[in-house]
């Protein structure tokens, strides 16, 4: 069975279909590309699955779980993580607590065990601790750990990005233009990187992200979008030879 | 016990607690000494509730970041459901029983008021938890002002319209007397058990904020859509955050009314509340010990500045527009940065050893 299946989803703003039957189907461990030209509703997509926005129809299912119109802290607990375009950190805590904030369904402890420092407080503070520095050296921000958020570089912040998405341990990760503002260097790290992190974390990878070659490359089924309706869906060389596609970027008859 | 072992925070928590109970002492000492003017050992008990109610509305302002504009609503709750208490039982139980048993009726009382507040109000987004807390406060204080309750050998009577109307026994005795309030409270509080009721509240929120439930909490504030996205429950966090400010503001109201020989409803009113956020800004949101010294240093500065009374309110009011007007310029940030390292004597022995192992290798 596949991890994510959507069918016929569709959400109107006013009089305005942003998103029209719109169907996708993601298997375990699959790293999948959604593109589009600009406004094509990319985004809120994104925005659907992860319950920010409740869809007017259609059915999202996670690994056989109905998650449509949850609320954004119930998917995440069912399994989806998230980035955000215009990149959204905590950014007066540091570097390690926005980990650890991802780490909160992960390992519990009560808030009064906090407040009275109970031992399973250290227990439990101890293994979250371990658990955000690991992450933070996959992605080489164990060094700065004990910086502001809002203090890290653009390049540092979109990993952390990544870091507290993947500190929620989710079963799918959704990428929203990850390499934007990147330079091509940074975008070649960012591609291993997210190989590196489908591959040890065996979970599947879904990103909207407007640099073509970054997208070709590193994703084995692409969906094409515009004006909320799918006009294309294959692999990289199918996409690409696609009128459709090419009339949509390049406009045409 | 090495300090450079603890975490930035676990220092700073450190100093916080050091400089309250340094306070404490160097206080007890010139009491001992009798060097405490009388208006000054008058403010003692006070300046500690203040303390409180700075610290704990600086967890709902600075930590979660929700403007709450009825502060004082939530201290009057546990002034007087604590006096009414302790009133109403009278002789019956031991002193510190008596004491105790108020004291956490206050904060429960208050606790529940944060939650039925709460409830409605935390699940929207925006400005209105300052918009209802404040009409919350005025609800309190009129309520509390209109508010009659006696006691006869029949039981509790409650009356709405005046003292007459309770229609009580010869027994009967009233308790709370609408706008007169509570008479004849035991003046139980002291200044040690303000310090202790300080040091716990420290405790609690500096604790708090410094665990799972608090890095929730300050994710909501710093930003409520990524807060969501990685599964925290913002309703709950910030109804947790919102209920332990109202029962500690409960608190500090119950330890004030126990300084009282009246409680009135007329002094926890709109001016209270405010009084309080100018503690919290002034001391910087989100910063407990900034807290704590603005609270001690503007309840004692109007009682030295006895002239300038009329004008205190003034004075407040244009304080509270520069901050908020500095706390925007960078470079006044930059000149307080400035001031702050060349007070920190540490950094300045750091820095000359760094630029003497920098010369060092040069030369």
């Amino acid at each position: 069975m596949a991890l994510l299946e959507v069918s016929n989803l569709g959400i109107a703003f006013g009089g305005l279909q942003a998103v029209d039957k719109f169907d996708l189907t993601i298997e375990k461990g699959q790293l999948f590309g959604l593109i589009g030209p600009n406004g094509a509703g990319k985004t809120t997509i994104f925005n659907m699955l992860t319950g920010v926005y409740k869809p007017n129809e259609g059915d999202i299912i996670l690994d056989g779980q109905n998650i449509t119109g949850m609320q954004p802290q119930k998917i995440s607990k069912a399994g989806i993580a998230r980035t955000f375009q215009n990149i959204r950190l905590f950014n007066d805590m540091s570097v390690l607590d926005n980990v650890r904030v991802g780490l909160h369904n992960q390992v519990h402890y009560s808030t009064v065990a906090g407040v009275l420092r109970l031992p399973s407080f250290y227990e439990k503070e101890n293994i979250m601790r371990g658990k955000a520095m690991a992450l933070l050296k996959i992605f080489g921000l164990d060094g700065v750990a004990k910086q502001k958020a809002s203090n890290l570089p653009y390049g540092m912040q979109r990993k952390l990005e990544i870091a507290r998405a993947l500190a929620t341990n989710p079963k799918l990760l959704l990428l929203d233009e990850p390499a934007a503002g990147m330079n091509p260097n940074e975008t070649a790290e960012l591609a291993e990187t997210v190989r590196f992190v489908r591959d040890k974390f065996g979970i599947a990878i879904l990103l909207i992200e407007h640099d073509m070659s970054f997208v070709m490359e590193l994703c084995e089924k692409i969906v094409v979008v515009d004006y909320g309706r799918i006009i294309a869906f294959g692999t990289a060389q199918e996409v690409r030879n696609n009128p459709k596609v090419i009339a949509a970027y390049l406009g045409g008859e | 016990m090495n300090l450079k072992n603890l975490g930035r925070t676990a220092r700073r928590n450190l100093v916080t607690y050091s400089m309250v109970i340094a306070a404490y002492i160097i206080i007890q000492v010139l009491a001992a000494m009798d060097l405490l003017s009388n208006s000054l050992s008058g403010q003692l008990i006070p300046i500690c509730a203040y303390v409180i109610m700075a610290v704990s509305l600086n967890l709902t302002v600075g930590v979660l970041g929700e403007l709450s504009l009825g502060h004082a609503g939530f201290m009057s709750v546990g002034a007087f459901s604590s006096a009414f208490f302790s009133v109403a039982v009278g002789d019956a139980l031991p002193t510190p029983v008596t004491l105790v048993l108020a004291f956490a009726i206050g904060m429960i009382a208050a606790g529940v008021f944060g939650v039925l507040i709460g409830i409605p109000v935390l699940r929207l987004q925006g400005d209105y938890l300052a918009i209802v807390t404040l009409a919350f406060g005025e609800i309190i204080k009129n309520l509390l002002n209109a508010f009659y309750i006696g006691v006869d050998s029949t039981g509790f009577h409650v009356s709405m319209k005046d003292a007459t109307a309770l229609k009580m026994d010869e027994t009967g005795r009233i308790i709370i007397k609408g706008a007169q309030g509570i008479t004849g409270v035991n003046r139980m509080s002291t200044f040690t058990i303000g310090f202790v009721l300080v040091v716990l509240t420290l405790i609690i929120v500096l604790n708090l904020i410094k665990s799972r439930t608090g890095r929730a909490i300050m994710s909501i504030r710093d930003n409520r859509i990524a807060a969501e996205s990685v599964g925290i429950n913002v309703t709950k966090y910030k109804l947790i955050a919102f209920t332990v400010s109202a029962a500690l503001a409960g608190l500090a109201g119950s330890l004030y009314a126990h300084s009282l020989a009246t409680v009135v409803a007329k002094k926890f009113d709109y001016n209270t509340s405010i009084l309080i956020l100018v503690f919290v800004v002034v001391g910087g949101m989100g910063n407990i010990r900034g807290s704590v010294i603005a609270a001690a240093v503007l309840t004692v500065l109007p009682e030295l500045l006895r002239s300038f009374a009329d004008y205190r309110m003034l004075v407040y009011a244009i304080v509270l527009i520069l901050m908020m007007l500095f706390k925007q310029s960078p470079q006044i940030k930059n000149f307080c940065r400035g001031i702050g390292e060349r007070l920190r004597l540490g950094s300045l022995f750091h820095r000359r050893k760094a630029e003497n192992s920098s010369s060092g290798k040069e030369g």
